[in-house]
């Protein structure tokens, strides 16, 4: 690699990266460039680690660099002159290469291709959310447009998300901040205090703080939750932006992690970014196979902290309950508590017949029907409800 | 004593971990050689039992230098991790002071470095004798995100400030290893100032050549099945996959029965050391281990 192009090179194929939902920004261009003069280039495996140490920074980006890498590398051997390696890249452009590549993969070379004589700022704008897998051009799915959010509506919103009183307790943290009617001493500031008055009698106080667990929502989104879909999103959303540690997961056939995307503060655009990133939407459900993913990928990286678990689903399953038990009751053990909202319990009189639902049932901690699910208003009630019934339906189903 | 002069290439890193019984892999090594030369804080993530905070030790041993730990956890505050006044020994200062009528010195004097209890964070920007020493933040996602966020200030400057007495800089920076089970996400401006390395299991030739360093007495025969059975679990989406931790456990629990090789009893029977989730265990148990025991075989026979 002639040493005056690298870089332009580096620098091209950190915008390859970005476009492919990496988020690097310029420090990390200017670390790659402090790191490779510090290795011998020659040798293309320490080049990927040396990159790969500063442009990766966490897991699920290793395989898009590969790719990315390996694209990048191809372009270089074929025609190993001072030419820019991004130039190579575009007269492979059409070629089987990108046929074959992943679509994010073959989007980011061609976008930074046809974007290198415009304005560069625009990609900033495109912020790509992050994705766990979901590369795979191979499965043809639906994806979802919602109408957008009226300004009375996002009033309405807020002023309702402002009574959410989850049925969850706010816990005791490790840390102390002053209070006058503390429990413990705090001999710091008692000291500074009595320095500055000369007596050591005055005391002060601090106590324990106290914070709200984090709360990991686990909702369905197959074709017998559709009707609720735009309602549960937005509920999502204002509580995704309302406390901090949340993390949201969507499941028809297929989880998916949509916490990034539903951060944005505008609600119509977290929207369309969940709605495009989610591909399973309005299709069938396969409780147990989502909980199992959850449960194999993501449970001991979002619920180490005695997280609260909110499961939003009607239990209606594709696969007749097939390993829903062992699952549920694995995410039972997992959380702090298992809170399950079942919107499809609109009448006193039901009872638990389906085959999903008498598999989850024993394994839940709290149960919460909600009788008619049509508002978010509603849902907040029903959310805000204080616990009578838990575990009354267990008995029905066991 | 002068200090033993960082590695000054992939591999001469490679070369010092092996030195220290430690079994590295290329991208492990660049990932190390490159903080070490670019002086910035190293940031390892994997599943527990993969070594990753073996990699602060036995750096800190190969290179001479000092290893201070910081075991994080829930709650971790600036009064444990940082420096905390020594209340006790202030009070009697002031009243031995107030005894003998000299109470104006007092308050300057309570304030002073003599008072001052040092923790983890400000003993490593410290200099040491034997050079910038090893600073091991040790399961970060153990913590809260108020203290990830004075880390960050920590480790950006490598300075502290202590309000009654100044600002306290490192001459020269530690050599910071951060590690983190991931059981929650770390937030990216912090690990925008590392280097990153995820750290995975070991494949197979590189899993002997470690259980064979840290546990010799183990025989040739029996490490290669253990090392072929557990490969064997990790490919089946357990709920908790072993670690190298692990392997090494089992193969000396093995050793310790006097089992020479797999057998299905005694598998069964020490499954626990292997795998700590019921589910899995149950899941394993009987058929699964039995067959894995054949291929396992086979595999250390061919």
């Amino acid at each position: 690699m002639p040493t005056s192009s690298l870089p332009n090179n580096v620098m091209h194929f950190a915008r390859v990266l970005r476009r492919a939902g990496l988020p690097i920004g310029p420090g990390k261009v200017i670390a790659a460039l402090q790191a490779l003069p510090l290795i011998n280039i020659t040798n293309k495996d320490d080049v990927y680690w040396t990159l790969h140490s500063v442009f990766v920074d966490r897991h699920a980006h290793s395989e898009m660099f590969r790719l990315a890498f390996a694209q990048y590398w191809r372009a270089q051997d074929d025609a190993p002159n001072e030419l820019s390696l991004i130039d190579q890249a575009q007269k492979q452009r059409g070629k089987q290469d990108l046929k074959t590549m992943p679509r994010r993969i073959a989007e980011a070379f061609a976008n930074a291709i046809g974007q290198q004589s415009k304005d560069e700022d625009q990609s900033r704008d495109q912020d790509v959310p992050e994705t766990v897998a979901s590369w795979s051009a191979a499965e043809k799915l639906r994806s979802q447009d919602f109408e957008t959010m009226s300004a009375e509506e996002m009033a309405e919103a807020k002023r309702l998300m402002a009574a959410l009183r989850l049925p969850i307790p706010r816990v005791n943290t490790r840390r102390f901040a002053s209070s006058s009617h503390g429990t413990r001493i705090d001999v710091r500031a008692s000291l500074r205090a009595s320095l500055a008055t000369g007596d050591l009698v005055y005391l002060k106080r601090r106590a324990r703080t106290q914070r709200h667990p984090p709360l990991v929502v686990l909702c369905d989104i197959s074709g017998s939750m559709a009707a609720y879909a735009r309602m549960l999103l937005h509920f999502l959303h204002a509580i995704t932006n309302d406390r901090d540690r949340v993390h949201v997961f969507l499941f028809g056939t297929r989880l998916t992690n949509v916490t990034r995307e539903l951060a944005h503060r505008d609600p119509d655009v977290a929207l369309a970014r969940v709605g495009r990133s989610v591909q399973d939407w309005s299709g069938g459900t396969r409780i147990g196979q989502a909980l199992g993913q959850f449960n194999h990928l993501w449970s001991r990286r979002v619920l180490g902290q005695g997280a609260v678990t909110l499961l939003i689903t009607d239990g209606l399953d594709r696969d007749a309950g097939e390993g829903l038990a062992a699952e549920t009751r694995r995410l039972q053990r997992s959380c702090r508590r298992l809170i399950w909202l079942n919107p499809l319990l609109r009448y006193a009189g039901f009872e638990p017949k389906s085959a999903g639902i008498r598999a989850m049932l024993p394994h839940v901690d709290e149960f919460r029907p909600v009788h008619n699910l049509d508002s978010l208003a509603a849902l907040i009630a029903a959310l805000s409800e204080v616990s009578a019934a838990r575990r009354e339906f267990a008995a029905v189903a066991a | 004593m002068p200090a033993i002069p960082v590695p000054t290439s992939i591999d001469q890193t490679a070369k010092l971990l092996r030195q220290g019984g430690y079994v590295a892999d290329r991208a492990l090594a660049t990932s190390l050689y490159l903080a070490l030369a670019m002086k910035r804080p190293l940031f390892l993530e994997g599943e527990a039992g993969v070594g990753k905070t073996e990699i602060a030790k036995v750096l800190s041993v190969t290179l001479g230098r000092d290893l201070i730990r910081l075991q994080c956890y829930e709650g971790l505050d600036v009064s444990s991790a940082v420096y905390e006044w020594n209340y006790p020994r202030q009070i009697m200062a002031i009243r031995l002071a107030e005894a003998s009528g000299k109470t104006t010195d007092a308050a300057q004097t309570i304030y002073s470095e003599q008072y001052l209890i040092k923790r983890p964070l400000l003993q490593a920007l410290e200099i040491h004798q034997s050079g910038p020493p090893v600073l091991l933040i040790d399961e970060l996602d153990r913590t809260d995100e108020p203290f990830e966020a004075f880390l960050l200030e920590v480790l950006s400057d490598f300075q502290v400030t202590i309000p009654e007495l100044g600002t306290v800089k490192a001459a020269e920076p530690p050599i910071v290893i951060i590690t983190s089970n991931r059981t929650r996400e770390i937030h990216d401006a912090l690990k925008r100032r590392c280097l990153y390395h995820w750290v995975d299991y070991p494949n197979a030739e590189r899993e002997r050549a470690i259980l064979a360093a840290k546990a010799p007495d183990v025989g040739d025969k029996l490490g290669q099945q253990v090392v072929s059975f557990v490969q064997m679990l990790r490919g089946l989406e357990l709920f908790k996959p072993p670690g190298i931790a692990e392997t090494i456990d089992w193969a000396q629990a093995l050793k310790t029965l006097n089992a020479r090789e797999l057998d299905p009893g005694t598998v069964d029977a020490t499954l626990g050391v292997v795998l700590k989730y019921q589910d899995d265990i149950a899941r394993v148990r009987g058929e699964v281990a039995a067959k894995g025991i054949t291929t396992a075989k086979k595999a250390a026979a061919g």
